[in-house]
């Protein structure tokens, strides 16, 4: 493609996508709405700034999904995966089985072949990860039951389009349809291997993900991190996907299924949140672009011709399919709100079948009419689910009395800590310590690799990154944190943090370290209000037992220490705000210090701490001996 | 020394012991004398954060405890009450299973500002300080342990040195007799102070 074409094209995309999601957000609409709603625009119907190469930008596109499934795997320990195998296999299964028959049943009700209708049931039972996922995160429903019950079940259709590819050969009934050349997902040599040898290829390729992502990887990013060069981490993270996306595709499996697998061997590993926030942008552009080539796929010149015809089938099938969840989930003793929404979630058909058709067009199983047909429902009924959403919430959810909060179960997707520590050294190591003695569960963000490495074999949970930056804080779970504690020994970045923390996570409480008593003044000026001089407590206690090894009693130095540590805190106070003026800030400083000094000096003088007189007798006993005398 | 002495603990509360005149007399001599273990609880614990395992560990090595304090308040000073708080757990000090402390020995040794006259059922204070120690003493009982007349120093304002000695003296005489098992513990138990009339309550000789 001509430097020239490409970014005239980049310009379409990412203007419409601008302005698409800038006016449904405006108007209260998710933001997989606007990418289809500017799609449409850009797409041949109303501008038609994008042609046929619509289609070559959504199989480029898809790769966002490639990348979605991965940050997905991150999020998704192997052990919650586990948790979750009766939720993936029986309410999943279920689910196609029951939706493929239905479906089947009225295409052959209409008239249709029965292998005819199978084919269009089994591509049809499928839903939309990108559009569902997406629209879930949007709203932050991922973690209600409704949400899990979805991921189970997309997870499930994920892997059943395998099986699908390999079953549609044998439903053809039409000749070979050869000149689409080559179709996604096609396995080229793996197809020519027999079919024990297709089986060890593939178990070979799931195995290869495993070994690596847990053996290889590791050492790997280990060795990048090291560089400090953030792009080449940011590279690595790239390449890491998409060798695996063509490694999948090669063998004929979902890139999209391997790419979550090795998420998950990546799950554990202390550059989880690093990759996320790598990843993040790339994916959220990508799938910006998914939806708007979808958008523009969409073929209004056949709607045209038939438009009752479509109409009906777009509502029929999100009818049959949000009838057949709505009863598996009562079936899997869903809450009836979380039902619903499960219902609503799942109803449309999803990218897959646009796969999936290609190749039944190609294998000779679905008549080319019939396919363009569901593809223009599958692509509309795409386009319905973020209004259908809309509706749940707005008008379904008002009126079946919902618990706002969802009960959350125990097989969470995501472990989300109270506390963020940023910066793992001496200091932070033992707030962290402390907490988790007390059973608080601390994430932390710590920027050297080869301490993370060594914290992790001591058993700590340590993540590498820069904390600073916010979209490393994002995938700690900043948004659901109750605590930051910066503990970084750069001033420069803890103020950077501070600053971003105040705008994107206002209701963080911030606890941050500081070096001296130069760095409390900064800190305090620019609105922190909890500052900790890291020398401030073992000086003093340094202090107390200096005096105590000169003959002061216990209490009395630690009494003199607190009353010390007390007024020292005070003055930081008033001096931080007056430092700028040098003349009054010295003559003030001088000022403290001596009132301080006389304090402590009178106690020493009346052999106690002032503020202890109450133990003083001696007060006492002059009154006794005036009134006898 | 032989094995037939009690071993006494004497815990020791004053916060500001700097400005004491009466406690740091009393004191004086006792981290030295036999069979006595003088342990400084503001001293080890100035923050009130009391080593419980440390303290039971005492506690089960001697045989006599003596709380020395001043009067603060009708009362101890607060880290007596911690100590009891926290070490005197349910299951070891009380409770079914808690026989730790049976059969010991517990008194109070205290110095207070007025004087004996104000602390009667006719004074200014309505109580004699005994009564006043009722919570320790039921303690004591819950415990299972023998509960003694405290011994106290009144109008400690007025003292002088020499008559302070002379309450250091019978203090330390009541402690030696306490270790050499030489005192009627039926009359200590019964006193209102054990050192109201120290003579008849310490013998001179073992029996
Ligand atoms: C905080 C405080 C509370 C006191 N409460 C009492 C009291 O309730 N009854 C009393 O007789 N004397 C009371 N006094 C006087 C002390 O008992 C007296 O000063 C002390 O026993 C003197 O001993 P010392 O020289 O070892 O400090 C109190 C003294 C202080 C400082």
């Amino acid at each position: 493609m001509a430097a020239g074409g490409f970014f005239t094209q980049a310009l379409v995309y990412l203007t419409a996508a601008i302005l698409g999601v800038l006016v449904a957000k405006r108007i209260g609409l998710g933001s997989v709405l606007g990418y289809l709603l500017a799609g449409v625009a850009i797409g041949p119907a109303v501008l038609g700034f994008v042609g046929a190469e619509g289609s070559d930008v959504m199989h480029f596109a898809e790769f966002g999904v490639v990348l979605m499934l991965f940050l997905i795997g991150l999020e998704l320990q192997p052990s919650l995966l586990w948790r979750m195998r009766s939720a993936i296999l029986g309410l999943g299964g279920l689910q196609v089985v029951v939706s493929t028959v239905a479906i089947a049943a009225i295409g052959m009700a209409w008239g249709l072949a029965w292998q005819v209708a199978l084919a269009v049931g089994l591509s049809l039972s499928l839903s939309s990860t990108a559009i569902v996922l997406q629209t879930l995160q949007e709203k932050k429903l991922m973690r209600t039951d409704a949400g899990q019950s979805a991921f189970a079940v997309l997870l499930f259709q994920d892997v059943a389009v395998i099986p699908m590819l390999a079953l549609f050969p044998l439903l053809a009934t039409l000749p070979r349809h050869v000149e689409e050349g080559h179709a996604p997902g096609d396995a080229g040599w793996v197809s020519t291997l027999p079919p024990w040898g297709e089986t060890l290829v593939v178990l070979g390729a799931v195995s290869a993900i495993v070994l690596v992502g847990r053996f290889l990887v590791r050492p790997f990013l280990r060795a990048i991190a090291r560089t400090r060069v953030r792009e080449l981490f940011i590279a690595a993270a790239l390449l890491l996907v998409v060798g695996i996306a063509l490694l999948m595709d090669s063998v004929g499996l979902s890139p999209a299924l391997g790419t979550f697998l090795a998420g998950v061997v990546l799950a554990n590993s202390e550059y989880r949140h690093a990759l996320e926030s790598d990843i993040e942008p790339f994916k959220g552009l990508l799938l910006g672009l998914f939806f708007i080539s979808v958008g523009a796929s969409i073929d209004f010149r056949m709607i045209a011709q038939q438009p009752g015809t479509v109409a009906g089938l777009v509502a029929l099938l999100i009818a049959v399919k949000w009838l057949v969840l709505l009863l598996l989930g009562r079936l899997f003793r869903m809450g009836l709100d979380q039902n619903l929404l499960f219902a609503f979630a799942l109803a449309q058909a999803g990218e897959f079948a646009f796969v999936l058709f290609a190749f039944a067009i190609q294998d000779g199983v679905v008549p080319v009419d019939v396919a363009s047909l569901s593809i223009a429902v599958v692509a509309i009924s795409m386009a319905t689910t973020p209004l259908l959403l809309l509706f749940y919430e707005r008008i379904v959810r008002p009126r079946v009395g919902t618990r706002e909060s969802a009960p959350r179960r125990a097989d969470e997707v995501v472990e989300v800590n109270p506390v963020i520590i940023a910066g793992f050294g001496d200091f932070g190591n033992i707030v962290g310590r402390l907490l988790r003695a007390n059973g608080i569960g601390t994430t932390v963000l710590e920027d050297d690799s080869d301490r993370v490495e060594l914290l992790r074999r001591l058993g700590f949970k340590v993540f590498y990154g820069d904390a600073s930056r916010l979209e490393l804080l994002q995938a700690a779970g900043a948004a659901e944190a109750k605590l930051l504690v910066i503990a970084l020994d750069d001033l420069q970045r803890t103020h950077q943090m501070v600053k971003s923390v105040k705008q994107e996570f206002p209701h963080l409480r911030i606890l941050v370290r500081a070096q001296g008593r130069v760095d409390a003044y900064e800190l305090l000026e620019s609105g922190v209000e909890r500052v900790y001089r890291q020398t401030l407590d073992s000086s003093l206690t340094l202090g107390v037992d200096a005096l105590r090894m000169l003959g002061f009693r216990a209490v009395q130095a630690h009494r003199a220490a607190a009353t010390f540590r007390q007024h020292d805190e005070n003055d930081l106070r008033e001096l931080a705000s007056m430092r700028h003026d040098r003349p009054a800030y010295l003559s003030r400083a001088r000022q403290l210090i001596a009132q301080l000094e006389e304090l402590l000096q009178s106690e020493v003088r009346d052999s106690g701490p002032v503020d202890d007189s109450a133990w003083d007798a001696e007060s006492l006993r002059r009154e006794f001996s005036e009134k006898s005398a | 020394m032989t094995d037939a002495h009690r071993k006494i603990l004497v815990l020791f509360a004053h916060p500001a012991l700097q400005k004491s005149r009466v406690n740091r007399a009393l004191i004086r001599g006792l981290d030295v004398m036999d069979g006595v273990t003088f342990h400084d609880l503001y001293e080890r614990y100035p923050r009130l954060e009391i080593d419980v395992r440390h303290e039971q560990e005492l506690l089960l090595q001697h045989d006599i405890v003596v709380l020395q304090h001043p009067f603060y308040w009708y009362s101890t000073p607060a880290i007596l009450k911690e100590y009891q708080d926290l070490v005197l757990e349910h299951g070891w000090a009380y409770g079914r299973e808690g026989r730790a402390l049976r059969g010991k020995i517990l008194l109070n040794a205290l110095t207070a500002g007025g004087s004996e006259e104000v602390y009667c059922a006719q004074g200014r204070n309505r109580y004699t300080v005994r009564r006043l120690l009722a919570p320790i003493e039921q303690t004591a009982s819950l415990c299972g342990m023998r509960y003694l007349a405290p011994f106290v120093v009144h109008g400690t304002h007025a003292l002088d040195a020499a008559e302070i000695e002379l309450h250091r003296r019978d203090y330390h005489r009541l402690l030696e007799a306490l270790r050499d098992d030489r005192v009627d513990l039926d009359a200590a138990a019964r006193a209102t102070h054990v050192n109201a009339d120290i003579d008849a309550i310490v013998r001179t000789h073992t029996h």
